[in-house]
């Protein structure tokens, strides 16, 4: 038996439903919804539980049939195709990106039948009927965006995520969790309005919506038409809008550190990825011709601008929640690193890439739900006073230590394998300044994650428990962090998947380069001794038990002195220019700015 | 002038209408009012494509004058833009509610919501 009938044989009679198959990722949320209106809050997390598993399984059979068939799988509906029906597809990447919203929906699913539980007896609040209606609303809009075909069809697929998104923050309802919402629906709106006129315009332009005719009439044409131009830059900065890249990430601090743990994990891990892969489409299915170095370089330079401030602004963070959401707006740089790399290293670029977001949805979603776990063990989440947390959380603190193993970029993580594929892609184009920001980046990364570690495993337990955590919810959180650690250790055939549907891109040849020498002395420790110096140095600063008395001391001796001084003038400018550019007439000012910009870079390349 | 030319420029207009409000107005309520204004410039605008003609029907030799696909995506986006408005609403009531604010930018403070107090001191991890 050869591999890859070993891959088919559970799902023999999934697969030979052919493109047919894809209708089950888009109907099982659906009915998830439905039955949520006839069950009420009581029992719906058993039976959502369920629905995700099947969810899952129905995901499985998707990518391996992609991948052992080796062709996009292509549903029309209706048997009607296009132009005047609307196709559904999944190639290598979609196929991807539903299995990780699968399997990470699948652990928040867990994770939330104890935060979102009726005890007995008591009675039936809202939010434990409405947070699991959101979950299916934000899945079936995900698995939608990711198999649509129609420019359309992924408005609508985007507008159901947000408008599921958005009340997920609010969930607790408290003024601060509404007033982020808010702010979080205003902003994706002028977001998605953007996006409808680019549709609008494509439509003017070529008569369809269908992505493959598009790209089939586009590329007969010499030159991009004026209104394509518009529109490509239009659709463009509305998508980067709802995925928050910096300098556009106003709304994304409040809304992730606020909404409750399980909300959190999906807006952060899945939610941003969405939008994000729209780009994708439209920059290498849509117009696969159009992205000049120019276009390139603007992408790449807000990918750097997000990865360098976002870093840098997480390590000013009080809070453990809002220094994960940082993070999240520096994570999202690396992904936008691929424009300018993909023109000359497709592969590596878009294999590192589409690594960034599966193993970033893993360790972010488990980071999120480790530090859910610890504020609802402390009652807070001041980093200063997780003091001992190890003691009381042993398996949580440990699984936020893993998942970001795998953001610095450590051996065998998804993060080791982008950052070796994009550092590849670097050295094959030439781009050297990426190179510098990634490594700067994963420094910047370490700094953070040793500053919070630090304090979890030194001094006693400071404060007393409120409450315990489920034992599954602390396994779950361990389970996607060692799933985002040990992604290079995956066999390097399945990472082909990347490749489906898509010519002269081989995924696996990167792949098994970069982990062939990943293990060795020198490498493994040319990599880990700068994380070492930048942990030395962050250890030196904690307040340690035994000169916990004199640590205000010290905390004054070391601001005083010069470094400690520029350091912190700089982190005030910093978080000054944060402030401001999160202002909403400066966001809303930027956006118009990159608008124009991009543009004007895509008009000229044409 | 014809109908078109004259539908799109209003269609335009509204667009930079909405795209002013939307920016540049502190009150949410007029946000929300500048981003349907923007809709509704997009809708017209894809009306004005619509009566220009040339769609898939019309490629397709059906002789059909005049393009009904558009007018089938503005009636969903129309759905999609209440449906926005109405969350919108809902979520500034409550917030009106509660702390009686009406605005996204917390008054005098010009700052954004209270989770964001300032950090004591982790600068010294910089």
């Amino acid at each position: 038996m050869d591999s890859s009938s070993l891959l088919v044989s559970p799902f023999t009679s999934l697969i030979e439903l052919g493109g047919l198959l894809l209708v089950i990722p888009l109907m099982l949320p659906v009915i998830g919804l439905l039955l949520a209106l006839m069950l009420g809050g009581r029992f719906l997390g058993r039976f959502m539980l369920l629905l995700l598993l099947l969810g899952l399984i129905a995901a499985l059979a998707v990518a391996t049939a992609v991948l052992t068939g080796g062709d996009a799988l292509l549903y029309h509906l209706g048997g009607w195709a296009p132009p005047l029906g609307v196709a559904l597809k999944a190639d290598g990447l979609s196929a991807i990106l539903l299995l990780v919203s699968a399997v990470v929906i699948l652990a928040v699913g867990i994770y939330a039948q104890r935060d979102f539980r009726v005890p007995p007896g008591a009675p039936e609040t809202r939010a434990s009927l409405v947070f699991w209606m959101l979950l299916m609303g934000v899945w079936a809009g995900l698995n939608a965006a990711f198999l649509g075909q129609d420019l359309f069809t992924l408005f609508v697929a985007l507008e159901l995520l947000t408008f599921s998104a958005v009340p997920l923050v609010a969930l607790d309802g408290r003024a601060e969790t509404l007033a982020a919402a808010l702010r979080y629906l205003l902003f994706a709106l002028l977001g998605s309005v953007l996006y409808l006129l680019g549709a609008v315009l494509f439509y003017g332009t070529y008569a369809t919506l269908d992505i493959a005719l598009l790209a089939e009439r586009i590329a007969g044409a010499p030159s991009l038409p004026p209104p394509i131009v518009a529109a490509a830059a239009l659709m463009t900065v509305g998508l980067l809008a709802k995925t928050a890249l910096f300098p556009l990430h106003l709304w994304l601090p409040p809304a992730h550190a606020g909404a409750p743990p399980a909300a959190s994990a999906i807006l952060s891990a899945l939610v941003v990825k969405a939008s994000f892969f729209l780009i994708l489409r439209i920059w290498f299915d849509v117009l696969p011709g159009a992205l000049n170095p120019m276009t390139a370089q603007i992408l790449g330079a807000l990918g750097a601008g997000a990865i360098l401030f976002g870093n840098l602004i997480a390590l000013r963070q009080a809070r453990l929640k809002l220094l994960i959401a940082y993070s999240t707006v520096a994570q999202i740089g690396y992904l936008f690193l691929i424009f300018p790399l993909a023109a000359s290293a497709e592969s590596l670029a878009l294999t590192g890439g589409m690594l960034q977001v599966v193993s970033h949805a893993c360790a972010k979603a488990a980071m999120f739900m480790a530090a859910g776990l610890l504020a609802g063990t402390l009652g807070h989440d001041r980093i200063r006073d997780l003091g001992g947390s190890i003691r009381v959380l042993p398996i949580t603190v440990l699984a936020f230590g893993l998942a970001g193993l795998s953001l610095i970029g450590i051996q065998p993580s998804g993060g080791y394998l982008t950052k070796t594929l994009l550092t590849a892609a670097v050295d094959g184009t030439g781009q050297w300044w990426w190179g510098l920001v990634m490594q700067a980046g994963g420094l910047l990364t370490a700094a953070y994650l040793f500053w919070v570690l630090g304090h979890a495993l030194s001094g006693p337990p400071s404060g007393q428990v409120v409450a315990r955590p489920g034992r599954a919810q602390e396994l779950v959180v361990l389970a996607l962090a060692l799933a985002a650690l040990l992604l290079g250790l995956l066999p390097p055939a399945l990472f082909d998947l990347v490749g489906v549907g898509r010519a002269g891109l081989d995924a696996s040849a990167a792949v098994s380069t970069a982990m062939a020498g990943a293990f060795g002395w020198s490498k493994l420790w040319g990599d880990v001794w700068p994380i070492l110096v930048v942990g030395l140095l962050v250890l030196g600063m904690l307040p340690w038990p035994d000169r916990q008395a004199n640590a205000s001391e010290r905390l004054a001796a070391t601001t005083s002195s010069v470094t400690g001084h520029w350091a912190a003038a700089l982190g005030a400018i910093l978080e000054r220019a944060d402030r401001g550019l999160r202002k909403w007439p400066v966001a809303g000012l930027s956006l118009l700015v990159l608008a124009l910009a991009l543009a004007a870079a895509i008009a000229t390349g044409s | 002038m014809n109908g078109p030319t004259l539908f799109g420029l209003c269609g335009a207009a509204l667009v930079g209408l909405g795209l002013y409000g939307l920016i540049c107005q502190p009150g949410a309520l007029r946000k929300i009012l500048a981003f349907n204004l923007i809709g509704s410039g997009v809708f017209l605008l894809f009306g004005v494509i619509a009566k220009r003609g040339g769609g898939a029907l019309s490629a397709a030799g059906l002789g059909v004058d005049g393009d009904p696909v558009p007018q089938a995506l503005i009636i969903t986006g129309l759905v999609v833009a209440f449906a926005a408005t109405s969350i919108a609403v809902a979520l500034l009531l409550r917030l009106a509610e509660i702390s009686g604010r009406s605005t996204l930018e917390r008054a005098g403070s010009g700052s954004h919501s209270p989770t964001h107090e300032r950090a004591p001191a982790p600068e010294r991890a910089a």
